[in-house]
């Protein structure tokens, strides 16, 4: 028979309020077990938990039921302080009694009633619990970053100066991210590529980081601190340790008609290329679908001119296998399509553009050199029109556009707006706003220096049609706080659209088990006090993956997941969850349900030799949990046909004798 | 055209407001004030009121003025703001249910068989006249 | 093919170039126009009210009829594709349809099953515009065709579903496939004036007239619509720019109608 004490906490009034407190624990003494029944203020405080631990010491409790708040409060604070005094911490469980109780009840005498019974099942469950104890694993001491933008480098690079060995998977051919398709960053207007392109070096240089670029994941299995990682390194048909990046193949190849994805389809590219400048690895990528001897079998002329013999068309992709102890995601972001958006003319005029478009526009090493031109015709636009919110703070399961507001929009369209004013005097820029939205350092700022001194038309209204007229593009707009309908002859309109995660988010976060909102961004642990971890133990979370952010919170994130991510590489063992399940061998048939059902790949199967009752033998298959990869669901005890499954600490009989002390 | 100094039959303007939003099935709080669907209003320059101002006017219980302005026979039912809106919001709703509010009280038809030979001539299709008693008449 | 037809008021009067050529070019092209008996007037516009039953009528009975034939219900009149469509997507809603149906009386209640087309989304969808080509005898080669939409065919684009409501594409794959070229302009899905020509006959006119010198300065020889109201109002409109229906170019091109514009 267990010795248990009972605790019932007033929580100040949050419980003693509505729950007569002294009453549940004189009910809950008369319970079978129960030698020792309590309630004091404050259970949590350090008195409350010295108070526990004196009671277990003098009345020899081998079981507590402490009645109080939810389980994810303080269960953990709870165990502890019965550990510290010598109880097996799965000896003590929890009563809710104030967020499924108190909180809900009005009536002093229902609260009260309600209150015991959930004491009096709390106290049935632990008559029947038996100390339970963790595993440990080992952890493998390398991190697996996903996506090479800032996000990503920066993660990867707080990890490494940390001390462990870290991988950056990158699927274009550089690292780099949309941080390398900026021009200049809000609010201070220094040039990306300046600020960027140390780092990637640095990440290049650093002797922990390995970039495998123009890769993919491919597999992850595995569980925190023990993933298996399957990569797929696409084949670039050239050798990347070969390659000097010279770039004299790219300048002999005949194919230059390729949209420059770099510059969002604004310029043209060879077929073999290498993105920019001061891309990291600086090598060559032959582009399959144009290149004409991959296509065809003709040409091979950038093989003829490579001095070093780096060009190799009978690449394959190759797959290698890795082992990692945390996986970090930052697969970042892309501007919406903006086909569904046609009131705006994108599809029907060159001179109607992305914002990231833009970016290129202006930029020195983009398609007109840093000229601002029109794409139609090239000339210099003399009026600007910008539109915000395109796409943005739509109406919820819209078919267009999405339901939430992309942060980033409003600062670089005032950096934007800025910027042609400072280096075109006479062009006039107006910007259509529905709300400016400036939060952060020195940002409110910013957008009023645009306003101030540069001179930027901020009219408070949406933009309702643009028609191409004339080589004109006639906008017709709201000007709300005037009351009127404006027409505005525009050289170039600008939307600034929506941001969205990046395709490849979905299937990385099913790979990942990894849980997701319904607009595809990663969900946090808790969105307040655990920002950058997944719920999935061992992935953590950096960039614009978890939700639309700025270079600043970027790169703040980035490195709140690089120490998440070092605090859990730092430990040699990992304790396993302790609640667990177990298969009874005696009771299994073998039939896989579990096996189905688990998400955690914890189940295994193995031929297990049994002796009769006529003393022959019989081998059987039978199911067998790996303690160290079950997360404890318990899907597989309830899908178990013969009752050979069970979870430790949630074992049937004492979910049964819950049920039974609940309906007494 | 209907008499434009006709004295119209208001309802009763404790109930308006919330008849307006039922017989609509439009939630004027859904607006977010971007002023889209006015941006895009083929009518705002023959607009007294104009399409952000019925759905702002509805909700904040302003209904009067709307009852009795020209704005309501303006309105082309193009569907456009429908169509913009961000926010699924649905102005034009509004204006055709202010005008049924207005037009369901006795006498009140902005349209009347008198009125059809102001404008009536021989290539007029039929379906301008159906459209017009429909709209203007109840 | 026999597909039920719902020629509307205009139709029968006013537009009777609309009706004929509809039914003749179908023929041509496989598909027989079975009208609809004892038909009523859509009412020209739908009401968007939720309490608005009466005027809902004549389309439910329109669906209803074709839906008992097996046959999907065809219009060729903007604003009746309009109203029986919207009509169509209102009846989705159970409280509304419910109402409809005790109007109606058990017999004639109908349970929102039918499907209407425009005869343009059944030349594209069910005929295909390569089924078009094979009968044009007498290509419009070099004829400039600014193809009007209005509004009608194509908003509410969340209940219409004709075409991509900012960039239609319809009516001008039907004139390419005519042999003509179509004429792109800004005004081509702005309202025309409408209804409201009997109320504002100098705004409807105006708006008219921008619809007009888009399309004339945009090189168009002609407007083809698919709506009399349309129809009505651009020719109102001062300008010189002719305006003829969608079905009778198709004639035209098919041999059935002797061109008039052809010089």
């Amino acid at each position: 028979m267990q010795r248990i004490g009972v605790f019932v906490c007033h929580c100040g009034t949050n419980i003693a309020g509505t729950v007569d407190v002294s009453q549940v624990a004189e009910a809950l003494s008369h319970e079978p077990g129960v030698v020792y029944s309590k309630d004091y203020t404050y259970m949590c405080s350090a008195t409350g938990q010295g108070m526990l631990k004196d009671a277990i010491r003098d009345y020899n409790l081998t079981g507590v039921v402490i009645c109080s708040c939810s389980p994810r409060m303080h269960e953990n604070t709870f165990r502890k302080a019965a550990e510290q005094a010598g109880l097996n911490p799965f000896m003590l469980e929890i009563a809710n009694i104030r967020e499924q109780c108190s909180w809900v009840h009005k009536d002093m005498a229902i609260g009260t009633a309600k209150a015991i019974v959930l004491g009096r099942a709390a106290v049935a469950k632990v008559n029947l619990n038996a100390p339970l104890t963790s595993g440990e694993t080992a952890v493998t001491k390398r991190a697996l970053v996903i996506g090479g933008g800032i996000a990503g480098i920066q993660t990867a690079l707080d990890i490494a100066d940390a001390g462990f060995p870290v991988d950056i998977v990158e699927k274009k051919p550089t690292i780099g991210g949309k941080m390398a398709q900026l021009d200049k960053t809000f609010p201070t207007l220094d040039c990306a590529a300046c600020i960027l392109t140390p780092k990637m070096v640095e990440a290049q240089q650093n002797e922990n980081i390995t970039i495998y670029s123009y890769s993919e994941v491919e597999d992850v299995k595995g569980f925190v601190g023990n993933f298996d990682v399957k990569i797929r390194r696409k084949a670039r048909y050239v050798d990347e340790t070969k390659c000097t990046g010279c770039g004299l193949c790219t300048e002999k190849c005949p194919m230059k008609k390729v949209p420059n994805e770099f510059n969002l389809g604004m310029d043209s590219r060879h077929a073999v290329y290498i993105p920019f400048a001061q891309a990291v690895p600086k090598v060559a990528t032959i582009d399959p679908n144009y290149c004409l001897k991959l296509k065809s079998g003709k040409c091979g002329l950038c093989s003829k001119v490579c001095s070093v013999g780096a060009i190799d068309y009978t690449q394959k992709d190759e797959i290698i296998e890795e082992k990692y102890g945390a996986i970090v995601v930052a697969t970042g972001y892309n501007p919406i399509s903006l086909d569904k958006f046609d009131e705006f003319a994108y599809s029907k005029s060159k001179d109607v553009i992305s914002s990231l478009e833009l970016e290129r526009l202006m930029n020195a090493a983009g398609p007109t050199g840093g000229t601002l031109l029109r794409p139609s015709d090239g000339t210099h636009p003399h009026t600007v029109v910008f539109v915000q919110c395109v796409g943005s703070r739509c109406e919820a399961n819209a078919e267009k556009g999405k339901e939430y507001c992309s942060k980033i929009c409003c600062m670089y369209t005032a950096k934007h707006a800025m910027l042609i004013r400072d280096k075109y005097p006479d062009t006039d820029v107006y910007v259509f706003y529905i709300d400016v939205r400036t939060p952060g350092k020195n940002f409110d700022e910013f957008y009023r220096r645009a306003v101030e001194q540069y001179g930027v038309h901020y009219i408070k209204g949406m933009v309702g049609k643009v028609t191409p007229e004339d080589g004109k593009l006639k906008v017709q707009a709201s000007d709300l706080l005037d009351n009127r309908q404006l027409k505005i002859d525009a050289d170039m309109v600008v939307l600034a659209a929506a941001i969205e995660p990046d395709k490849s988010a979905r299937p990385l976060a099913t790979m990942l088990t990894a849980s997701m909102d319904t607009n595809d961004f990663f969900t946090e642990a808790h969105p307040k006090l655990r920002p950058v971890e997944s719920p999935t133990a061992g992935v953590f979370l950096s960039g614009v993956c978890q939700g639309p952010k700025d270079i600043p919170e970027t790169v703040a994130q980035a490195g709140a997941a690089a120490s998440k991510a070092i605090g859990l590489l730092c430990k040699d063992k990992l304790k396993n969850n302790a609640c667990v399940a177990e298969s009874n061998e005696m009771m299994c048939n073998g039939c896989s349900q579990c096996e189905k059902v688990c998400a955690y790949g914890a189940i295994t199967y193995v031929d297990k030799e049994f002796r009769m009752p006529d003393r022959t033998t019989q081998v059987r298959r039978v199911a067998s949990v790996n303690p160290a990869v079950c997360q404890g669901c318990g899907a597989c005890a309830s899908a178990c046909p013969s009752g050979a499954m069970d979870l430790k600490g949630f074992k049937n009989d004492q979910i049964l004798a819950e049920v039974d002390a609940l309906c007494r | 055209m209907a008499d434009e100094n006709k004295e119209l039959k208001m309802p009763d303007m404790n109930y308006a407001k919330d008849e307006i939003i039922r017989i609509s099935g439009v939630n004027p709080r859904k607006c977010m004030r971007c002023g889209k669907c006015s941006a895009t209003c083929p009518a705002y320059d023959e607009m007294e009121y104009h399409p952000h101002q019925f759905v702002y006017m509805v909700e904040t219980g302003e209904i009067e003025p709307l009852l009795k302005s020209k704005s309501l026979y303006k309105c082309l039912s193009c569907f456009a703001c429908i169509d913009r809106c961000p926010r699924g919001v649905e102005p034009e709703k509004l204006v055709e249910a202010v005008r049924l509010t207005v037009e369901r009280q006795q006498g009140n038809d902005h349209f009347t068989p008198d009125s059809l030979a102001e404008f009536y001539d021989d290539d007029m299709p039929q379906q301008a006249i159906v459209s017009a008693f429909r709209k203007y008449r109840k | 093919m026999t597909v039920s037809y719902f020629p509307g008021c205009t139709l029968k009067n006013k537009a009777v170039d609309l009706d004929k050529y509809a039914r003749q070019t179908a023929e041509k092209l496989g598909v027989t126009f079975e009208e609809l008996d004892e038909w009523q007037c859509c009412g020209g516009v739908f009401t968007e009210s939720t309490d608005e039953i009466a005027t809902k009528l004549s389309s439910v009975r329109a669906l209803k009829k074709a839906e008992d034939l097996g046959n999907i219900l065809v219009t060729v009149c903007s604003a009746c594709h309009n109203v029986i469509k919207q009509t169509n997507y209102q009846m989705s809603d159970e409280d509304f349809a419910s109402k409809v149906n005790n109007y109606l009386g058990s017999e004639e209640a109908y349970d929102g099953q039918a499907v209407e087309k425009h005869y343009l989304e059944l030349l594209r969808d069910d005929i295909g515009f390569d089924s078009v080509k094979k009968q044009v005898v007498n290509p419009l080669k070099g004829k400039k065709i600014a193809c009007y939409y209005g509004c009608l065919l194509l908003r509410p684009s969340k209940v219409m579903k004709t075409d991509d409501p900012e960039n239609p594409s319809i009516m001008e794959d039907l004139v390419k496939s005519l042999g003509a070229e179509p004429v792109y302009y800004a005004a081509r899905n702005e309202c025309c004036g409408g209804y409201v020509v009997a109320d504002s006959p100098e705004f409807s006119k105006r708006r008219a007239k921008d619809i007009c010198d888009g399309a004339e300065k945009a090189g168009a020889d002609m407007i083809v619509t698919a709506c009399p109201l349309c129809m009505y109002n651009l020719k109102k409109s001062g300008s010189d720019i002719p305006v003829v229906y969608f079905t009778e170019v198709m004639a035209e091109a098919f041999g059935i109608k002797e061109g008039e514009n052809n010089g």
